[in-house]
């Protein structure tokens, strides 16, 4: 243990949490909008994971992480596109038919996978870390805070904007009351359905970013490469108390936790037969705070209840 | 009252009783008829408002009130008739579209989204003057200016679930008059509020009124309806009944409207001998919903042959008492429920029914039935494990049919047959059936809690006999109402209940509506400072 107390360890684990959290914090931040309008969204991971081989296959064959980017969130905005159709304009159960999105990204992505690539090869080039002029050379913290990638450094800066969405603007104001009690955003023209097709249309795309932000830091694709992380970032929106701050709080606890464990495996302080044990650690975590967080927070009123005039 | 500056365009109304057929006419819904499969919701029903006037629409659940106004508001379309505004045909398709016409609505079930501040809400679907940014601070403002005008004081900043009953109906109120509403429709406004709250809103209404206003005013409450009312239609099974003026009519003659037949609205109550103390509750403490203390130390008595009935404004604790007596709410320590002599404050809801406790809930579909299960299978809910309907862990379907019909008939529940899910039956014979399957077992206490909310006056002068009749065997009956005239119509003696204590007892005959809704609002004179006495005897 005394090998991982030492200053440089800290630092590496710190950088490498926040370059983990990225993902989560794209994915949770989407999550957050689309959930204050009263649509739980479960198909995050797969939506990810089919993002993330869309990315993954546009820097493989055109080596142009811009394009890789971009094309990951149309891919999230297209699944967006399906997933409003049938919970809001078909007015299916919000649970079941994330799920359904889910296995669809799981089984597509691997299909995708599969034929068209086959044995998993790297990608020409990951998301390179850019040193933020000036602050990257402090000591340390530099090392730590200031040398990320752009889509850690976005993923961060979407924080304000989404509260900034949420408190300050009209549409922002409408998903909040569209989540707490449609009927009433309804009767004062509000168009619900508006609303909560744009709030999902928006979560989705962030989870499109967040398999790119995935796939295109680690370099690599295969089968499940979210391993349920879509799950947990639904999980965090719960914690998170529903909150873009609390969402960030919970992506950055589970980025840091993934990197002690990953120190702990490469340093051999815990034996690789008890790494699986130390892999449950974010599950852990994440009902030990929704056990605490029982009936302290409450979730928007109106959450997966689809909404229909009568 | 406005001054004719209009030409009067009043005259197809020329023949209907009333005063001032010379104020233009606002609102003219002329022959609406509405139908759904197997029911005439609406049928040739006329309504118009004239400028100024409140305008009572009178009617049972059912009636077609309802259909009438979501048909105004462009949320049904009628399969006959028109609608005009100002003497022009109005095409509504959504309720913002009737809000653009001039139109507002104040829902009986808010329309207000509690997590949101009264500027928020207000400022709901409106243009922001600084496009994709909300305008709160302007938006504050303008409520300010209204609220002063209106005498509707509310803070623009606060959310609006901390606000009390009274205050969320200024909120509506607002954010119809922000929305410039000339013609508003009220549904059942005060049967949330307090005798002063109400008065407070009719001095508002009014106020409203001279300024030109047009109201619909939808209400069962029949001394309110005429109090406030310029005219009053009555509607029964989709047709108008009735229209008329408060001083030209009667409440009984607008319950006969109504119902279509004479209706005893205060049910007669023959002396009864108070028998021994059969519900003795001593420093019952309850918490509420959000863990804090909703009842805080009540004592009351409730002898046998006497119906005692709570009066408060709702969220008093009147709710969390009789949850607690009929066992579905945790009782504090040091509490005590005695229930013929055995203190019930910790046993389990059979116990407390074993040893004679009846309830019907104020949930009547959650707590009280079973919507999804038959007449049959509600009415025996109770007792399907006793062993005249369970022989060997099987149902003795013979048994539980006897008993069910004789129930169905005995209580006059109207249902197609005991198989009918409780979900299709109207409010008022689920009622009955709660009723009879609770009464059936004999109780000698029972705690009755709104048992004619929603239920239309017939079924509820039924139910009111019953209760009457039960009091008359000897059972001793704590009884939550639906209002005030339930209370002193049904009640021995009246306990009021404000913030969690029952701060007087008082006999029926010294019960005076004024003073109880002061006690009901917190307002006690010196004689009444501290909680009255609570003794045994009525």
């Amino acid at each position: 243990m005394s090998q991982f107390f030492t200053l440089s360890v800290i630092v590496s684990v710190v950088a490498s949490g926040i370059r983990l959290a990225t993902p989560y914090l794209l994915a949770s931040l989407g999550e957050t909008i689309g959930q204050r309008s009263g649509v739980l969204n479960l198909g995050v991971d797969g939506t990810m994971v089919l993002a993330a081989f869309a990315a993954y296959y546009t820097a493989l064959k055109l080596d142009n992480l811009w394009l890789a980017v971009f094309v990951a969130f149309l891919v999230g905005l297209l699944i967006g596109v399906i997933y409003a159709l049938i919970t809001v304009s078909l007015h299916a159960a919000q649970g079941i038919s994330g799920i359904g999105i889910f296995l669809f990204g799981l089984g597509f992505s691997d299909l995708l996978f599969q034929v068209w690539v086959g044995t998993p090869l790297p990608i020409p080039s990951k998301l390179p870390p850019l040193g933020i002029p000036g602050l990257s050379s402090i000591p340390q913290l530099g090392d730590a805070l200031f040398r990320h990638n752009l889509m850690t450094y976005g993923a961060f800066l979407l924080v304000p904007v989404v509260i900034f969405l949420l408190q300050k603007t009209t549409f922002g104001m409408n998903v909040r009351a569209v989540g707490e009690n449609p009927q009433a955003a309804d009767s004062l023209g509000v168009s619900v359905e508006r609303t909560r097709v744009v709030a999902i249309l928006l979560g989705s795309s962030a989870a499109g970013l967040a398999g790119a932000a995935l796939v295109l830091q680690g370099g690599i694709f295969q089968a499940n490469l979210t391993n349920g992380l879509g799950f947990i970032a639904v999980a965090i929106v719960y914690f998170g108390a529903w909150r873009p701050l609390g969402a960030m709080a919970g992506s950055l606890l589970y980025g840091v936790v993934n990197a002690i464990v990953l120190q702990l495996k490469a340093q051999g302080t815990i034996p690789r037969s008890a790494s699986d044990l130390a892999a449950m650690a974010p599950a852990v975590i994440t009902i030990l705070a929704l056990v605490f967080l029982a009936g302290r927070v409450k979730a928007p009123a109106a959450l997966t209840k689809p909404f229909t005039r009568h | 009252m406005s001054t004719m500056d209009q030409p009067d365009i009043a005259k197809s109304d020329a023949g209907s009783p009333g005063s001032g057929s010379t104020v233009p006419v606002m609102l003219e819904m002329k022959g609406i008829t509405k139908r759904f499969p197997g029911v005439l919701a609406n049928s040739g029903v006329d309504l118009d408002v004239r400028e100024g006037e409140v305008h009572t629409l009178l009617g049972e659940n059912g009636a077609g009130k309802s259909t009438l106004m979501k048909i105004l508001f462009g949320l049904y379309r009628p399969d006959e008739g028109e609608v005009l505004y100002r003497g022009e045909k109005l095409v509504i398709t959504s309720p913002s579209e009737a809000i653009d016409a001039g139109i507002g609505m104040v829902h009986q079930h808010f329309m207000l989204v509690p997590t949101l501040t009264v500027a928020e809400n207000v400022a709901l679907g409106l243009k922001s003057s600084r496009g994709v940014l909300t305008d709160l601070a302007a938006v504050s403002k303008r409520i300010t200016e209204i609220s002063e005008a209106h005498g509707l004081h509310v803070d623009p900043a606060v959310e609006v679930w901390r606000l009390s009953v009274g205050e969320r109906q200024r909120v509506e109120i607002i954010k119809a008059l922000y929305r410039n509403a000339k013609l508003l429709v009220l549904d059942e406004p005060t049967a949330v509020l307090t005798p002063q709250e109400v008065d407070d809103l009719f001095v508002i209404l009014r106020r409203m009124t001279a300024e030109g206003r047009g109201l619909i005013f939808i209400s069962h409450k029949l001394h309110e309806v005429m109090a406030l009312s310029d005219r009053i239609t009555v509607l029964r099974n989709g047709r108008v009944t009735g229209q008329t003026v408060p001083a030209e009519t009667s409440r009984e003659q607008l319950a006969e409207m109504m119902v279509g037949r004479a209706v005893k609205l205060t049910p007669d109550r023959p002396p009864v001998d108070a028998g021994v103390p059969r519900l003795v509750i001593r420093d019952l403490r309850v918490s509420g919903d959000r863990g804090t203390g909703a009842v805080e130390g009540v004592d009351l008595d409730v002898c046998g042959g006497e119906i005692v009935g709570i009066a408060g404004v709702s969220g008093n604790g009147q709710r969390e008492l009789a949850e607690a007596v009929a066992g579905l709410r945790p009782t504090q320590a040091g509490s005590h429920i005695m229930l013929n002599d055995t203190d019930i404050a910790r046993c389990d809801t059979r116990t407390r029914r074993d040893l004679g406790l009846g309830y019907v809930s104020e949930e009547r579909m959650t707590d009280g039935a079973i919507a999804e299960f038959s007449v049959r299978e509600n009415l025996i809910l109770v007792d399907h494990g006793a062993e005249k309907f369970t022989k060997r862990g099987l149902l003795n379907f013979k048994a539980i049919r006897e008993q069910s019909e004789a129930l169905v008939k005995r209580f006059a529940v109207k249902t197609p047959s005991i198989d009918t899910p409780a979900a299709s039956l109207s409010g008022g014979n689920i009622q009955k059936v709660i009723l009879a399957r609770e009464l059936s077992a004999e109780p000698t206490v029972m705690v009755v809690a709104q048992p004619t909310r929603g239920v239309d006056i017939g079924s509820a002068e039924y139910i009111h006999s019953q209760l009457i009749a039960q009091r008359g065997v000897g059972t001793a009956t704590l009884l939550i109402p639906e209002d005030l005239d339930e209370v002193i119509g049904l009640s021995d003696r009246i306990a009021v209940m404000f913030e969690g204590k029952v701060v007087a007892v008082i006999p029926s005959e010294e019960a005076e509506r004024d003073k109880i809704g002061l006690l009901m609002a917190g307002v006690f004179d010196d004689e009444s400072d501290e909680p009255a006495e609570v003794v045994a005897e009525p």
